[in-house]
């Protein structure tokens, strides 16, 4: 995978121009006259999407892990909270993470109403983000549909259903017909090993394209002044005789902060261990494969927790297909082909047509979970670092609420109040707020 | 698919097992406060590299047993009988590393 910034080299630097006196460095606007222009030059002229600077040797506030969550908290520290002296630093490079391998859904449909707020809140930043960024994100809210196999699930489903409604949040109840017609080509035989008994449809939901919410959150922050720093690991925090931490050290040299935001997905435990804080969470990989392009075919985004599956279809035509988690530690991004095979069985049973679709590539991403399968957003016992992590399988849904919620408790020191129920204090406290049927495959 | 040598029934398919997690996890005093719970139930080393975990052979003898296993290459270093004691993982790695 090749980032646009990479592609797109140019012998133009990125532009500058003056905001509020100060020249600041920006990305060109996205317009129709800009096409138009660079139409002319056969594309080749477009200046990079966001600098890429050597570390400076200090910043107020330095974010760990530049996925889509760590971009967003940076960009909206600079947009909305005016700290503009930021750093993010991503081991890799951008996109090449979760970020890269997750399957692209967008939902708020959870239970609880802590969960609710939280999943709503980043959802309703989705519906204007490709605005807000001038960046072309492609949320497409075609509706995400969640089948129900057993009365179990349907007693499940009904219930998330008016804890939903409850919240103002929309969501309706499919029969296995309606279900069909929504989605032509599922299969609703009652004959089915697990039939389709009915489903939920949250109508906002959808997918976005998951490569182009990174970039354009790292073209936005950079344009504002913040530092997207890539191939730069974070090895170890210096602290304070008081326990602050006063730099990161990495593999790009030392690098002072005086606030720093840990958000690493899978790889926050192995983060936090540095700063001596053990976390209640367990690294998995959970994989996902992609089809040969075809027509459009699945026209929504078809889930079920039951049989473990779930499918959309991308705008190049790729089926993308979820799979679950192996039931183990671990950080080998790749998984057992058995869970593989294990999904591949649920989605030809319900959708016969696809049997003989071919499957281009499969990976692992690691998700990090927590014992209730929501996640960790807020302070830690070290006065001035800050975590966001925990979000399981479910992370990418909430991209710019996660970045807004941890850009907000960083800039107040205090957490956001959408987010203070989802602290680290909770597992002592025993307010856990329990996802698991919401949650979709972890549970 | 893994390959996992259970200590009582040896070499068998990973599907014929579960994996529970964390291996030697200390229960904590019945008058622990909520913090040392919490830790206990919740909050695990979850470790890049060597990690003592607990396995049960569940489609098979049925018994539980320990495992070193290495997260980032799922290699299984070695498999022991519950109650013998957690081997020296720095020791294993340095081995491995060799």
């Amino acid at each position: 995978m090749t980032a646009p910034g990479r592609m797109l080299v140019s012998r133009r630097v990125v532009g500058c121009r003056r905001v509020g006196g100060r020249r600041e460095v920006s990305a060109v606007h996205f317009s129709f006259l800009s096409l138009l222009r660079n139409a002319f030059s056969a594309h080749r002229d477009w200046p990079r999407q966001w600098r890429s600077p050597e570390p400076k040797p200090a910043y107020d506030v330095v974010i760990v892990g530049g996925g889509g969550h760590g971009l967003a908290a940076a960009y909206y520290l600079a947009a909305e909270f005016g700290i503009r002296d930021v750093a993010v630093l991503e081991k890799g490079w951008i996109g090449g993470g979760n970020s890269g391998r997750n399957t692209t859904i967008v939902r708020s449909n959870y239970l609880m109403e802590p969960s609710e707020a939280l999943y709503d809140h980043a959802l309703k930043l989705w519906e204007d983000l490709s605005q807000t960024l001038n960046y072309n994100v492609m949320f497409s809210p075609r509706g995400v549909m969640m089948l129900a196999h057993t009365d179990h699930d349907i007693h499940s489903f009904k219930r998330h259903l008016h804890a939903n409604r409850l919240a103002g949040i929309p969501s309706e109840w499919l029969t296995p017909e309606a279900a069909r017609a929504f989605c032509p080509g599922l299969n609703i035989d009652p004959d089915l090993r697990y039939p389709v008994l009915g489903a939920t449809l949250q109508r906002r939901g959808g997918v976005a394209r998951h490569d182009a919410v990174v970039w354009g959150y790292a073209r936005a922050a950079s344009a504002l002044g913040v530092d997207v720093v890539e191939n730069c690991e974070v090895t170890g925090f210096e602290r304070a005789a008081d326990g602050r931490i006063t730099a990161v050290e990495t593999t790009r040299g030392r690098i002072g902060a005086a606030r720093v935001g840990v958000s690493a997905a899978g790889n926050t435990s192995v983060v936090m261990a540095k700063a001596g804080i053990r976390m209640p969470l367990e690294s998995t990989p959970l994989q996902a494969l992609v089809s040969e392009p075809l027509k459009p075919i699945v026209s929504c985004v078809v889930m079920s927790n039951t049989i473990h599956a779930y499918i959309s279809q991308s705008d190049k035509g790729d089926l993308v297909i979820g799979a679950g988690t192996d039931q183990y530690v671990s950080y080998s991004q790749t998984g057992g082909l058995h869970i593989t095979a294990h999904t591949l069985d649920a989605i030809c049973e319900l959708f016969p047509a696809l049997r003989r679709v071919r499957m281009m590539r499969n990976w692992g991403g690691i998700v990090d979970n927590t014992v209730d399968r929501s996640p960790i957003l807020g302070r830690t016992p070290i006065d001035n670092l800050f975590v966001n992590c925990g979000w399981g399988t479910g992370g990418f849904k909430a991209t710019p609420g996660a970045g807004h919620l941890l850009a907000a408790t960083i800039a107040r020191g205090e957490p956001h109040p959408i987010a203070a129920p989802f602290g680290l204090d909770r597992f002592a406290s025993g307010r856990l707020v329990d996802e698991a049927a919401a949650a979709a495959v972890a549970h | 698919m893994l390959l996992i040598a259970c200590p009582y029934c040896g070499p068998r398919p990973e599907i014929e097992f579960v994996a529970r997690g964390e291996a030697h996890v200390a229960r904590p005093a019945a008058d622990a406060d909520p913090q040392a719970i919490a830790e206990a139930l919740y909050v695990r080393d979850n470790t890049r590299g060597l990690l003592a975990e607990r396995w049960r052979h569940l489609h098979g003898c049925g018994r539980f047993f320990n495992a070193v296993r290495h997260t980032v290459t799922d290699k299984f270093v070695t498999t022991y009988r519950v109650g013998d004691p957690r081997p020296d993982l720095a020791a294993l790695a340095e081995e491995l590393a060799r």
